[in-house]
């Protein structure tokens, strides 16, 4: 397993992502972030069938889909983002517990504040270590 | 041929490495059970009282089964299942606060 300690977001993959986000608000939003390893270049939107701006449960459907869509042109998922509407961007007990994908970095956005606040995390056995993001 | 099982990284230390795994045909939980015999200690993260847990996902032919007939639903050979840990989370205030005061009993 590759050693991840940073992610490089494209500018306008990166606003897209916020504006997915702003846009689910007051809800939670979620989606994933493709790739070759650390380097993004491909965002997919995806849906919250929890509807709630307290958790997040990506569409099975949808998710099935990306993961074929991935594997098709050949990216790997570098990271899952998920926004929190009043928290700050840090992994919550509950993101910590289901963060089954350890070799992905988990982007959280932040809109508690006027300007969304972006962190990257990799959440391994329970140990959280933020990762730089580098917008590009 | 059998059914064909697409296991998950996070579990495919349990197959020894392998991404692809012979399932049994008949229901999902049957063919998960079955599956522990040949891998010991997959079943129990895949189910917990003969229900597949909340946050994995499994898919016979590409179809979730929470939209067939969930645990029911019956595999045949040349089928494929695929399990996926669910992408889930969320800032639930009430968890944060007793998973500190879990922590705080253990390191007592
Ligand atoms: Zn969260």
């Amino acid at each position: 397993m590759a050693v991840v300690n940073y992610l490089t977001i494209p500018k306008h993959i990166f606003d897209e992502m916020i504006a997915h986000c702003k846009e689910a608000y007051p809800n939670e939003a979620c989606g994933i972030l493709a790739g070759k390893g650390n380097e993004v270049s491909k965002v997919y939107k995806m849906s919250n069938i929890e509807k709630s701006s307290v958790s997040y449960f990506m569409d099975s459907k949808e998710q099935f889909k990306v993961m074929k869509d991935m594997r098709e042109n050949n990216l790997s998922m570098s990271a899952i983002f998920h926004s929190h509407p009043s928290s700050p961007a840090y992994p919550s007990a509950k993101d910590v517990s289901l963060a089954f994908y350890d070799d992905c970095v988990y982007v959280i956005v932040s809109l508690m504040e006027q300007e969304p606040v972006v962190k990257g995390f990799l959440i391994r056995e329970g140990a959280i270590k933020e990762v730089r993001i580098s917008v590009k | 041929m059998a059914v064909k099982v697409k296991i998950p990284t996070p579990l495919q230390r349990l197959t020894q490495g392998k991404e692809e795994v012979d399932g049994a045909p008949g229901t999902i939980i049957n063919l998960v059970t079955e599956l522990d015999k040949k891998f010991p200690g997959i079943a129990e993260r895949i189910s917990e009282g003969g229900k597949v847990r909340r946050f994995v996902n499994v898919y016979v032919n590409e179809e979730d089964i929470r939209f067939l007939q969930a645990e029911a639903t019956v595999v045949k050979d040349g089928d494929e299942v695929s399990i996926v840990p669910a992408i889930a989370g969320g800032e639930n205030a009430y968890s944060v606060k007793r998973y500190s005061e879990k922590r705080n009993i253990l390191t007592l």
